[in-house]
């Protein structure tokens, strides 16, 4: 048998009236990769809270580590000796500091008036990086690294720490196809160095890539651990939400009428001749790798920037965007791959939040808003796109993330567009939020909007997706549907 | 493309450089020692105040109370040494001064941190309140008889000169020395470290276990304490204690700090690059003063010589290429 890095039994967590985690028991084995699943809200961050020591867990549980006696609570002291480090998806790091510095922080919190030389961090960082052997240098500052080269430095830095056991919160939330797979390398390296991780993500298709086993979690309650061996993303979506996920492609709906013709459209330096026809009540897959120049296109779509050459034609008719204003104006509307920053003012209103982009509309004809008004419109949409908000005053960001999606949506729907570009629209959502934001897509498409879905993962394309338009390098590489192609192909066209 | 890499301090000395030589070339008498060892004579104090204020910025926060502070420690000082002390001598006198004035920066970290308040507004108010009490209880009057030993200059240098001679007073070595003890601890300890690790991300750095009370009272107390040497030696330059004497020099203090790279988001800075800030507008002062400008001119261009460094250090930003980061790119 494997031996065991941490076991814990028993272990409950409550808050105020709710009991966030209910007699959960969590093992993890030495230098393995063992997944973390679950939905939003199951308990998964109270639990790794509770194993780093930052929340007690209630009275009755017990930890144990390989050979040391059992204890009842980790304490954040036993979690630094004991190895274990949870990088957070923020996380964490210093971007004005280089790495070096941000690698060997913690010994600057240690050991606050030593005095220190630069030479000797930088070496200690080396020894890092070159253990791990990732492609960082130890003088540039980390704000001048992509987010993937940042996951590296916040790698090396806990390892630097001594870590045994590390927890790792969405580390592929924000990185692309490739920068997935160094990471999910490096894991693996790190397993075979007799580091255990564990691995907490949305994206089921990599936990079951990288990871040997997986820990479910549902309401506050453990499901099971499974092998990942012979599990499938079905299966394990059913066993994180308790219910039944369609899995297969949307059935194309015929759409002849065309709503927006892009005849070689071309921006120098980020796509070039690009020619598609998106139909009414269509939704279009418009995938490749980041880079490929899907957000550039979406952003000339919407008038942000301008193309170069070509031309686009909206129901017919000739279209030449100046501004987004233009383009709203023209019925396209777009919801950007940063919603939860861009595009919600997160200390507003619910309210004032899903009527920003209608306000001018809302003041006529007097000239003045009228909250009832507003309040009609926010309860239209919240009811449409069945968002759970307890009150509609209250600022959005007390919703959950999948609720606050829904108001960027309502925000954009209530601009009444013809043509809807959504990019990554699920990106850090979890698989029950994802299945609802599907949802909502799928029956505005039916009632006739025409949506562009722009994504990175194959698997929600394939599913959602009429067609599909694969970019590569700026340039339409494939065009294809779903129903007369398999998953893992149409993966592969991405990645090719 | 090979890039000079001089960062803000080597593009700071080098416009200083330019200017000095431009200022040699058109007047006579900018070049000289004298000129230049009264510019550090006159700069000292401001100089103090910067490496001070510095340390705030970099830890993410802002002080505008502490050149009213120095005032109050120049009264407070002064009172307790001549009613209770018997005049005193340098030693107690400077560190009372950096005593009382730590404990004036102290009450603003005390506020910052057990409040929650931001920074700005805390020393809105301490700057109100700290001017308030002081014109209260002084009545407004100046104190004109200063113990013997603050009253009389104290010569380092001495060099002969065109015109009597150039001679670098006490209070350029006790810049230097504030100078020397803030860069040492900013860049050389895991404190100062951790006080930029605090003011480029607090989340990030209260995770990692910074004792963020801590850096509240060291970032503010030790500012309080260049103000009360700074205020000291402001009182031994002007052989007087006036109380509204220094009100009014922090914004551009700040402004020169700014200049100098430190940013109001925290993270950012560096001594040698306040100090260098500070040099800078002195520079241009002087300058305009013996091209014989009038000296109303003289706001008008330190506010364009900031718009103009801001602007510049922005032009990263700025430029399309560089909104991907540099190693993404191919």
């Amino acid at each position: 048998m494997d031996d065991i890095a941490l076991r814990a039994e028993g272990v409950s967590k409550v808050f105020g009236q709710s009991r966030v985690l209910d007699d959960v028991s969590f093992e993890l084995r030495r230098g393995e990769v063992l997944c973390l699943a679950g939905e939003n809200g199951c308990g998964k961050s109270t639990l790794i809270k509770i194993l780093n020591g930052v929340y007690t867990p209630e009275a009755g549980a017990t930890f144990s580590f390989g050979n040391a006696t059992a204890v009842s609570r980790i304490t954040p002291h036993d979690a630094r000796a004991l190895g274990i480090h949870v990088i957070w998806q923020d996380l964490a790091l210093f971007p004005h500091l280089s790495v070096a510095e941000n690698i060997v922080f913690d010994d600057y919190v240690a050991s606050p008036w030593r005095p220190l030389s630069r030479r000797a961090a930088r070496r200690a960082a080396r020894e890092v990086i070159e253990r791990l052997g990732v492609p960082l240098d130890p003088d540039t500052r980390v704000e001048d690294l992509s987010i993937a080269r940042r996951q590296l430095v916040a790698i090396c830095r806990v390892l630097r720490a001594g870590a045994r056991i590390v927890f790792m919160d969405e580390p592929t939330a924000s990185l692309t196809r490739n920068e997935v797979q160094t990471l999910l390398e490096i894991t693996r390296s790190l397993s075979a160095q007799g580091i255990s991780i564990v691995f907490v993500s949305h994206r089921l298709s990599e936990v079951l890539a990288v990871c040997q086993r997986v820990t479910v979690l549902r309401n506050g309650a453990l499901v099971g651990t499974y092998s990942t061996e012979g599990m499938t993303q079905t299966r394990l979506s059913q066993l994180m939400t308790g219910h039944e996920l369609a899995l297969t492609p949307r059935e194309p709906n015929g759409a002849v009428e065309p709503v927006l013709e892009l005849r070689n459209l071309s921006r120098t330096g980020e796509f070039e001749n690009v020619s598609l026809t998106l139909h009414r009540g269509e939704i279009l897959g418009l995938t490749g790798l980041l880079g490929a120049g899907r957000t550039e296109l979406a952003h000339v779509l919407f008038g942000m920037t301008r193309p170069t050459g070509g031309e686009l034609l909206k129901n017919g008719k000739p279209l030449t965007l100046r501004s987004n204003r233009d383009a709203i104006r023209h019925g396209i509307a777009y919801v950007s791959e940063d919603r939860l920053n861009l595009g919600l003012v997160q200390n507003q209103s619910i309210i004032m939040n899903t009527a920003v982009t209608v306000l001018d509309e809302l003041e006529k004809p007097r000239g003045f808003l009228s909250p009832r008004r507003l309040r009609e419109l926010t309860t239209e949409w919240i009811q449409r796109l069945g968002t759970k908000v307890n009150d509609a005053e209250l600022a959005v960001s007390s919703l959950s993330g999948g609720n606050q999606q829904r108001i960027v949506l309502a925000k954009w729907l209530a601009t009444k567009p013809d043509v809807l570009i959504l990019d990554c629209p699920t990106v850090g959502v979890d698989v029950g939020a994802k299945a609802g934001i599907f949802d909502i897509i799928r029956t505005l498409a039916d009632q006739g909007m025409s949506i562009i879905l722009i994504s990175d993962e194959a698997s929600e394309i394939w599913m959602n997706s009429d067609r599909v338009v694969v970019l590569k390098a700026g340039r339409i590489s494939r065009e294809l549907t779903p129903t007369t192609t398999t998953e893992a192909s149409l993966e592969e066209i991405i990645n090719a | 493309m090979p890039r000079l890499h001089l960062g803000t301090e080597g593009v700071l000395a080098a416009i200083i450089v330019v200017l000095c030589i431009v200022l040699g070339l058109t007047t006579d008498t900018f070049l000289t020692t004298q000129n230049l060892f009264d510019l550090l004579n006159n700069q000292s104090v401001n100089m103090i105040f910067a490496v001070g204020l510095v340390v705030v910025l970099i830890a993410g926060g802002i002080d505008i109370s502490f050149a009213v502070a120095a005032s109050v420690v120049q009264y407070v000082v002064m009172t307790l040494l001549i009613d209770h002390m018997g005049g005193g001598n340098w030693l107690i006198g400077i560190l009372l001064s950096m005593a009382v004035g730590s404990l004036l920066g102290l009450v603003n970290a005390f506020l910052i941190h057990r409040f929650r308040i931001v920074s700005i507004i805390v020393t809105i108010g301490t700057f109100n309140l700290y001017f308030g009490l002081l014109m209260v209880f002084t009545g407004g009057v100046s104190i004109y008889d200063i113990p013997d030993w603050l009253y009389y200059s104290v010569p380092l240098i001495d060099l002969p000169a065109a015109r009597g001679s150039a001679t670098l007073y006490l209070p350029v070595a006790v810049m230097a020395a504030m100078s020397l003890a803030t860069g040492f601890i900013l860049t050389r300890t895991g404190f100062g470290r951790a006080i930029y690790g605090f003011g480029s991300s607090p989340e990030a750095a209260r995770r990692s276990g910074v004792r963020v009370g801590l850096i509240h009272a060291f970032a503010y107390g030790w500012l309080g304490l260049c103000a009360g040497v700074a205020g000291l030696m402001q009182a031994h330059i002007v052989q007087e204690v006036v109380p509204n004497a220094l009100i009014g020099q922090e914004l551009p203090i700040l402004a020169a700090v700014v200049l100098g790279g430190a940013t109001l988001g925290g993270g950012r800075g560096s001594v040698t690059g306040a100090l260098l800030g500070v040099l800078l507008l002195a520079v241009v002062q002087n300058g305009l003063n013996l091209l014989g400008v009038t000296p109303y001119a003289f706001r008008m261009i330190v506010g364009f010589i900031i718009l103009v460094a801001i602007t510049c250090s922005n032009l990263d930003k700025l430029l399309p290429r560089r909104a991907i980061p540099k190693e993404a790119r191919p």
